[in-house]
C-alpha cells in the first residue's frame, strides 16, 4: 500500500501555507476549476442540476445497499465477455494479482492510465521491484512520476505544480529546452510518451464505473490517454474499487452529465471508453486478456458502518476539493496519502484507520461546501463529526484517539455551562483571570497555552461585566433599554 | 366574533367599567401579539450582550412579546462539533427544557440555531423520547433575521431605528454569511433583504463573500495556521469591499473577524445584524 504519512497533517500543512509556489498553482487551479463548475450548473439550471444529482444519489444508495448482487452480476458479465476477474481483499493481495500476471505473461513495459487505486496500492513500486518500466501516460500523472512525487488532487494529480516548476522539470528529465509554452510541454510529453504506448505489453488503468448489466469498465479522460492503454498492449488490467459498480448503461447516462461538470466544468467529457472483455474473434485490434482487479482494502469497513457508508458513494469528481477552504490552502500533499481533501478526510481514516488519520477530521470548519458542491449529495460534514465522536467516545480504545487535555476542556466547560449560575461564577472567574492580561477590554498578547494560539493573529475580548442574563433581569425584563 | 363578544359586554357604568371596557376593545380589535422566546446564545450572553439587547429592542419595534428563558446556557455546539455527544446532549436537554412551551424561539444566531435545528435531531437519533421533542422544537426555531422575514414579514421600516433628529447618515455595510446560516438553516436572502431596505445602510458587495471565514469554533485554536489563511483573505475582502462597517448573523464569525480587525486597528466597525438594524447603537 502506498505510504500513509497522515500523521504529519500539522507539520506538512505549516509548511504547506508558507509554500508560495503552491499558493499561486492552489490559487489558479481552485478557482478555475469551482468557476466553470458553477457556469455548467448555471447553464442547465440549478433545478435540473438538483434532479440529476438526486436520481444520482438513488442510483448510489441503491448499489451500494446490494453491492454483492451487483458486484456478482458485474463478475457474470464479465467473464461471459470473456475477461477474468478478480476480488482482492487489501493491497498486499490485489499487488500480487498484479505482479503475476505480468510475471506469467513475460510483460517488460506498461503503460497507465490514471488511476487512483493504483495510488493507493502503491502498484507502480510493486511492478517496478519486480524489473517491469511503468509509465504514466497522464499528462499530470507523467509529471508526478518524473518528479517522483503523489497526486496532490483526485483529477488533477499535478495541480500542486506551477508551469514554471514543470518547465523545470522537464528540462532536467528529459534533456529538452526550457519551455514554458504549454502546447510545447504537451508535445515534449506526447512524443517521449507515443513509444511507450507501442512498447508497452500490458496496459493498466482504473475505472470511473463498472457496469454490471454489460460488464463494462468505463474510463473518461481528457487526453484520449486511456484509449490507448486499453487496446495496444495485448493485455489490459482494470483496476477498481469495489464501489464503482453501477447497475447499467442507464444509470451510466446520468453520471456522465453529472462528472465532467463537477470535475472540470465540461457539458462532456472528450474521451469515454468502455470495455467489455478483450478483443473478440472478429475485432480487428484490442487486447487478447482483459483483467479486471476489483478492491476492497478497508472499503468493507466503510460499507459495514452506516454512518460512513455514503462515503461509497464518491465519484471523485474534486469538486469538493475545488471548493473546500482548507485543500485550497495546504493542497492535497498535507493530508498524507492518496485521498485529500473533504472526501479524503472521511475516506482515508476509513481505510487506514482512523487512529492513523486524528487531525483529518478535526481539520475542517464544517462550513459545508463541499456537500453543496457534491453531485452524489454527499453529508461530509456529517460524516466528518462522526469521526470526532468516534475519537471522542468510541468503545474502541484504538478509535479513541482524543487527548486528556481536550477531554478535561470539554469537561469543564460542560460543566461551567451545566447551569446559570455555574455560568455566572465561570465568567466572574474568567474576567478576574483576564484583567491583568487585557488592554481596553481586550486581550492582545499573552504566552497561556491554547488562549495563545488565537491571540497570535487576533484579539480575544474578556467576559463582560454584565452579561445579557443580567440587563434582562435589571432592564430589559421591566420593558426598558 | 366581536359583535357577538360586545354583546355579552356589561352595561356601561362609571369611570372604571370604562377603562376596562376600552382595553377589552383594543384587545378584541388587535391580533394577539406575536410571543418569541429569546435564544440569546452563550457568546452573547458572556462577551456581547449588548447585542442581545438590540435584538430585544428590535423584535420589540416589531411588536413581538419577547421573553427570555433563564434557564438556558449552551446549545451544546462546541462539544457536539468535538465528538463529545454526551456532555453535548447534556446541554441539550437543558436546552429543550429552557424552551418547552415557546410559540417561537429566536436564536441571533445561524451556528447555534443550526444546533437547534439541525444536530439535535442526529443527538438524540438513538432515543425517540428526546428525538420528539427536538422535532417539536425544530419547527419553531427562527434565526433572528429569518424571523423578521419569515414570520413577521417585515422588510425593514418598523424594524430600523427611528432617528431621533432627522435621517441618519448612510454607513457601507459588508454582508458576510455565516456557514452554518447559509448551509445548514440555509438563510440566504433574509439578512441582505433587511440591510438592503435599511434606509441608513448601503449595502456593499463583499468579494468571496461565502468563504468560510476560519474560525470554525476550536479549528481556529486547533490549526491556527490555516485559520489564519483563511483570515486574511476574509479581512482582505473587506478591505476591498470598501465598507466601514461588517456584519453577520453569527457573532462567533464576527469574534474572529473583528479580533482581526482590532489586532490590525482597520477603520471598519464589526456589529452583530441585530446592532445595525437597530442604528448602529448598543
Amino acid at each position: 500500500m502506498a505510504e500513509v504519512a497522515t500523521r504529519e497533517f500539522v507539520a506538512a500543512s505549516q509548511a504547506a501555507v508558507r509554500d508560495e509556489q503552491l499558493r499561486q498553482a492552489l490559487r489558479r487551479a481552485g478557482s478555475g476549476f469551482d468557476g466553470t463548475r458553477r457556469e455548467a450548473i448555471a447553464e442547465v439550471t440549478e433545478d435540473v442540476w438538483e434532479d440529476w444529482r438526486q436520481q444520482a444519489r438513488s442510483i448510489k444508495e441503491h448499489t451500494i445497499a446490494h453491492l454483492d448482487y451487483y458486484l456478482a452480476m458485474l463478475e457474470r458479465n464479465v467473464q461471459a465477455a470473456g475477461g477474468q476477474v478478480h476480488f482482492a481483499r487489501d493491497a498486499a493481495q490485489a499487488n500480487a494479482i498484479v505482479s503475476e500476471i505480468a510475471r506469467q505473461q513475460g510483460v517488460r513495459t506498461v503503460t497507465k492510465s490514471k488511476s487512483m487505486v493504483s495510488e493507493e496500492l502503491g502498484l507502480n513500486h510493486v511492478l517496478e521491484e519486480q524489473g517491469v518500466d511503468v509509465f504514466e501516460t497522464d499528462l499530470g500523472e507523467y509529471i508526478i512520476q518524473l518528479a517522483e512525487e503523489t497526486p496532490s488532487h483526485l483529477v488533477a494529480p499535478a495541480l500542486h505544480k506551477t508551469r514554471g516548476q514543470v518547465a523545470q522539470l522537464f528540462a532536467e528529465q528529459l534533456g529538452v529546452p526550457y519551455s514554458e509554452d504549454i502546447e510545447e510541454m504537451a508535445r515534449i510529453a506526447r512524443v517521449a510518451l507515443r513509444q511507450k504506448f507501442l512498447e508497452a505489453d500490458m496496459g493498466i488503468s482504473g475505472a470511473n464505473f463498472l457496469v454490471a448489466e454489460t460488464g463494462s469498465l468505463v474510463i473518461i479522460t481528457n487526453e484520449g490517454n486511456g484509449r490507448l492503454c486499453t487496446s495496444a498492449p495485448r493485455i489490459h488490467v482494470g483496476l477498481a474499487g469495489m464501489e464503482k459498480v453501477i447497475p447499467s448503461l442507464q444509470d451510466l447516462a446520468v453520471f456522465l452529465r453529472l462528472l465532467p461538470r463537477s470535475a472540470t466544468g465540461q457539458r462532456i467529457t472528450s474521451y469515454m471508453s468502455m470495455v467489455t472483455g478483450p478483443r473478440r474473434a472478429d475485432d480487428e485490434d484490442g487486447p487478447e486478456e482483459f483483467h479486471l482487479v476489483i478492491v476492497d482494502n478497508g472499503r468493507s469497513r466503510l460499507l459495514r458502518d452506516p454512518a460512513l457508508r455514503e462515503s461509497l458513494y464518491c465519484i471523485r469528481c474534486g469538486a469538493c476539493l475545488n471548493v473546500c477552504p482548507i485543500y485550497q490552502r495546504v493542497g492535497g500533499h498535507a493530508y498524507g496519502w492518496v485521498y485529500p481533501g473533504p472526501i479524503g478526510s472521511i475516506v482515508t481514516p476509513g481505510l487506514v484507520g482512523v487512529a492513523q488519520a486524528k487531525d483529518l477530521p478535526n481539520a475542517s470548519t464544517l462550513c459545508g461546501a463541499c456537500r453543496d458542491a457534491c453531485p452524489v449529495q454527499i453529508n461530509i460534514p456529517r460524516m466528518l463529526l462522526h469521526l470526532r465522536h468516534q475519537q471522542a467516545e468510541s468503545d474502541d480504545t484504538n478509535q479513541r484517539t482524543v487527548s486528556d487535555t481536550d477531554k478535561a476542556l470539554a469537561q469543564g466547560f460542560a460543566t461551567v455551562m451545566s447551569s446559570p449560575w455555574l455560568l455566572r461564577l465561570g465568567r466572574l472567574v474568567g474576567r478576574a483571570l483576564s484583567a491583568p492580561l487585557a488592554r481596553s477590554g481586550k486581550i492582545r498578547q499573552t504566552r497561556l497555552p491554547l488562549v495563545s494560539r488565537w491571540t497570535r493573529a487576533r484579539d480575544l475580548p474578556v467576559p463582560a461585566e454584565r452579561s445579557f442574563r443580567d440587563r434582562w433581569r435589571d432592564e430589559l425584563s421591566k420593558g426598558g433599554n | 366574533m366581536i359583535q357577538d363578544e360586545r354583546v355579552v359586554l356589561p352595561e356601561w357604568g362609571g369611570s372604571a367599567n370604562l377603562a376596562r371596557r376600552f382595553a377589552r376593545e383594543i384587545a378584541l380589535s388587535q391580533p394577539p401579539p406575536i410571543r418569541a422566546s429569546l435564544f440569546v446564545t452563550c457568546i452573547i450572553d458572556q462577551l456581547y450582550p449588548e447585542v442581545g439587547v438590540s435584538v430585544v429592542r428590535v423584535l420589540r419595534r416589531c411588536g413581538v412579546e419577547v421573553d427570555f428563558p433563564e434557564g438556558q446556557t449552551c446549545c451544546g455546539q462546541p462539544l457536539y462539533n468535538s465528538g463529545f455527544t454526551q456532555e453535548a446532549r447534556k446541554l441539550a436537554v437543558r436546552t429543550l427544557d429552557a424552551l418547552d412551551g415557546s410559540q417561537y424561539v429566536v436564536v441571533p444566531s445561524g451556528s447555534c440555531g443550526a444546533m437547534l435545528r439541525v444536530f439535535y435531531e442526529d443527538l438524540f437519533a438513538d432515543d425517540p423520547v428526546m428525538l420528539e421533542r427536538a422535532e417539536a422544537l425544530r419547527d419553531r426555531v427562527y434565526e433572528f433575521t429569518e424571523f423578521l422575514t419569515e414570520v413577521l414579514g417585515v422588510d425593514t421600516s418598523p424594524v430600523e431605528r427611528p432617528a431621533a433628529d432627522g435621517p441618519a447618515a448612510t454607513r457601507t455595510v459588508a454582508y458576510h454569511p455565516s456557514c452554518h446560516l447559509l448551509r445548514e438553516m440555509r438563510v440566504r436572502e433574509a439578512p441582505q433583504q433587511l440591510l438592503n431596505n435599511a434606509v441608513s445602510v448601503e449595502l456593499v458587495d463583499l468579494p468571496d463573500a461565502e468563504q468560510c471565514c476560519g474560525f470554525g469554533g476550536t479549528f481556529a485554536v486547533k490549526y491556527p495556521h490555516i485559520s489564519e489563511e483563511m483570515l486574511a483573505d476574509k479581512l482582505a475582502s473587506i478591505r476591498q469591499s470598501g465598507a466601514d462597517t461588517v456584519t453577520a448573523c453569527d457573532m462567533g464569525c464576527l469574534m474572529h473577524i473583528g479580533g482581526a480587525i482590532s489586532r490590525q486597528n482597520l477603520p471598519v466597525s464589526v456589529q452583530h445584524i441585530a446592532q445595525v438594524l437597530d442604528g448602529g447603537e448598543g
